[in-house]
């Protein structure tokens, strides 16, 4: 329970925790206190009533320790490009070993957060915890408490990144009953452009661990930033996600996430628009079946005038599966002009399978065009119809009509390989082979 | 080919066809007219197993198979084809991926391999020409966003792939503009074979002038109130189902 974690963390405050800058450590314990005065979430809150976290707080989880890992063994998780430039943690630790840091242009940081705590100390200061606040969930209050390590991506004014950059994240197959903490700091400087991988996967399939996530990532003035989360945890573990996202004037940042893993399973997606002529989309997909539940919280907050943001979250759900969607879009008095628009579409293939979806818009501005539309439902037996009325089987016609649902939007992921490999992984699940 | 024996069936509890019964030999083409609300659509979707139909008496037998007893998809497989009034959108499938996944599921269940993209591609080159459509269409999703008259053209073009032995045509002039009709009308041509039957389901006659039925009839009611040659589409034509309709003495 909540006791245990601010035991581990006086554990860890004599031991690596007071590392770094000056600064962390009240950070750190600004967080930690926090935690301390929440605790866990139940289904009182509001923003919890529909994921039990329950399961989380009473298995008291051990820091996770460093596990091996061998470069052969992270081969399925590649996207086939294994030169691209990628940054490799086991339980939440950098392994350098592992990792490929090619040359990239002047300027570009491509790192580890453990060594630029200690090399980068005044950066971090500006960014690190100001954007995603420990205070907006009790789990990024614990990531605060507890981070050590994670990827630092910069990216210097008007530079254009070719390849992506891929941070993966993989759990040990020893690493059962731990939590890891990663904290990631994605900062796309002004005009510059960049595209941002973070992959969660397991090597611990079945086991029962907790990854508790945080990634910050910061827009420069007209920066294009495309960030792609992929969510593949064990089935019986349990992934906490936050994500917040900053932009500037000008700025275009597009976000991918999907989530298929995890026994519980959720992820914060928080973007400010935080200036004028800014340009967000989001897209969404989670997959769940068996007894999963997957939780997506995304909240827009359209700050200034003249910005759109486009959002579409999609789920397909089978067997006994829950999923939680709730889209918050905030508009300011300012913030005129705003075009939003939010779509959260649900398919059930199993009638015990059971979606909680709640748009959420908080509308102070009057001259905008703010929509938002939420459909839960079984395949259209029309379209089912169609498809055996053309020799098609009833098993092929659901499986096809449920890729195609998907498809709308794995096809919206601009880099190819990922897009290849999210498909591939999306029909791998639904029961294709070959 | 298709042996109809007093079909009848419901939508919910209202009985749409009261009892039809019809026999389209092989190489036959017959033509189902009659006024909006006849049963003409029903007769075709019924014969290609909708589920929004229950049937509620009536024999149909399929080349000697008890079709009525048979699964959508098994239909298919034994050659029944109904080209759709209304084709379904179906976003996020190529027409290339469907097609070849009907042509393939049509070889499977005759016990032949299923064939390859690539090879599929060989096949398609030919029956495009049908519809005179070019490959691009082919990466397009299924009838999403298409024109009612490229939705009704993709509907021949499917029909050329999977070649069926009894293509069913649901008032596929429907929305056509003429040019567009001609194109389509062109490509039925091109499929009539001594093998092939066609039940060409239509509210006006002007289709009948570019594919010209062997049989008509007349559907009103749910029945057929009259049967005969190609002329009986000119004086459907010329009178209004209003007048065989008291010629034959049903209100």
């Amino acid at each position: 329970m909540t006791e245990t974690y601010v035991r581990q963390f006086e554990v860890f405050a004599g031991n690596g925790g007071s590392e770094g800058p000056a600064w962390l450590p009240g950070v750190r314990r600004a967080a930690i206190e926090r935690f301390a005065a929440v605790g866990f979430p139940t289904s009182r809150d509001e923003e919890w009533r529909f994921t039990p976290v329950a399961p989380i707080a009473r298995a008291e989880f051990r820091p996770a320790l460093p596990g091996t890992v061998t470069r052969e063994a992270l081969a399925p998780f590649l996207f086939g490009h294994a030169e691209w430039p990628q940054l490799v943690f086991v339980n939440g630790k950098y392994a350098p070993e592992l990792s490929v840091v090619p040359a990239l242009p002047f300027g570009v940081k491509l790192g580890n957060l453990a060594s630029a705590l200690r090399r980068d100390g005044a950066l971090l200061e500006r960014h690190l915890t100001r954007h995603a606040r420990p205070e907006t969930t009790p789990f990024a209050a614990l990531n605060t408490a507890f981070m050590r390590d994670g990827a630092l991506v910069y990216v210097p004014p008007g530079t254009v990144l070719d390849d992506p950059i891929h941070l993966l994240f993989v759990t040990s197959p020893d690493a059962g009953g731990s939590v890891a903490y990663p904290r990631n700091l994605v900062i796309v400087e002004r005009g510059a452009r960049a595209s941002v991988v973070e992959s969660y996967v397991t090597l611990a399939e079945g086991a029962s661990y907790f990854t508790n996530a945080v990634t910050e990532v910061v827009s420069g003035e007209d920066a294009w930033t495309e960030h792609t989360r992929i969510q593949r945890e064990s089935e019986r573990a349990y992934h906490m996600g936050f994500t917040h996202v900053d932009q500037a004037r000008g700025s275009h940042y597009r976000s991918f996430t999907l989530a298929m893993g995890g026994a519980i399973a959720r992820h914060n997606l928080h973007v400010r628009l935080n200036a004028p002529g800014i340009e967000t989309l989001m897209y969404g997909l989670y997959l769940a079946r068996g007894e999963q539940v997957v939780d997506n919280h995304t909240a827009i907050y359209h700050d200034q005038p003249n910005c759109n943001s486009w959002e579409v979250y999609k789920g397909v759900l089978s067997d006994r599966a829950r999923a939680v969607f709730n889209g918050k879009v905030f508009v300011k008095p300012e913030a005129q002009k705003t075009d939003a628009k939010q779509t959260n579409r649900n398919l059930l293939l199993s009638p015990t399978a059971k979606v909680d979806t709640k748009p959420q818009l908080e509308i102070f501005a009057d001259d905008v065009k703010c929509t938002h539309g939420a459909t839960v439902g079984f395949l259209d037996p029309l379209s089912l119809f169609y498809l055996r009325s053309r020799g098609i089987p009833p098993e092929t016609a659901q499986r096809v009509l449920t890729y195609a649902f998907a498809a709308e939007v794995v096809d919206e992921v601009a880099l190819a390989p990922v897009r290849e490999e999210l498909t591939r992984l999306v029909l791998g699940r639904l029961g294709y082979t070959g | 080919m298709l042996d109809v024996n007093d079909l009848r069936a419901s939508a919910g509890d209202k009985e749409i066809l009261r009892g039809i019964s019809l026999t389209v030999k092989k190489g036959e083409v017959h033509a189902i007219m009659g006024p909006n609300g006849s049963g003409k659509s029903t007769l075709a979707q019924v014969l290609a197993g909708h589920p929004a139909y229950q049937v509620t008496g009536g024999q149909v037998r399929f080349e000697g198979q008890d079709l009525l007893d048979m699964e959508p998809e098994e239909r298919a497989q034994a050659g029944v084809f109904l080209a759709f009034q209304y084709p379904v959108e179906i976003p996020g499938v190529t027409n290339a991926y469907f097609l070849r996944a009907a042509y393939n599921a049509l070889r499977k269940a005759k016990g032949l391999d299923e064939v390859d993209p690539m090879d599929f591609l060989d096949v398609l080159e030919d029956r495009l020409k049908v519809v005179e459509w070019g490959p691009e269409i082919m990466s397009r999703a299924v009838n999403a966003g298409f024109s009612g008259g490229e939705k009704k053209r993709n509907e021949i073009l499917q029909l050329a792939v999977l070649e069926p032995k009894l293509a069913i045509l649901d008032e596929t002039d429907s929305g056509l503009d003429i040019d567009a009709l001609r194109i389509v009308a062109k490509g039925v041509n091109r499929l009539r074979s001594p093998d092939r039957s066609f039940i060409v389901v239509t509210h006006y006659q002007r289709l009948l002038n570019h594919i010209v039925p062997d049989v008509v009839h007349v559907l009103v009611n749910g029945r057929i109130v009259k049967s005969g040659g190609k002329e009986l589409a000119l004086e459907l034509e010329a009178r209004g189902y209003d007048r065989v309709e008291e010629v034959a003495g049903v209100a």
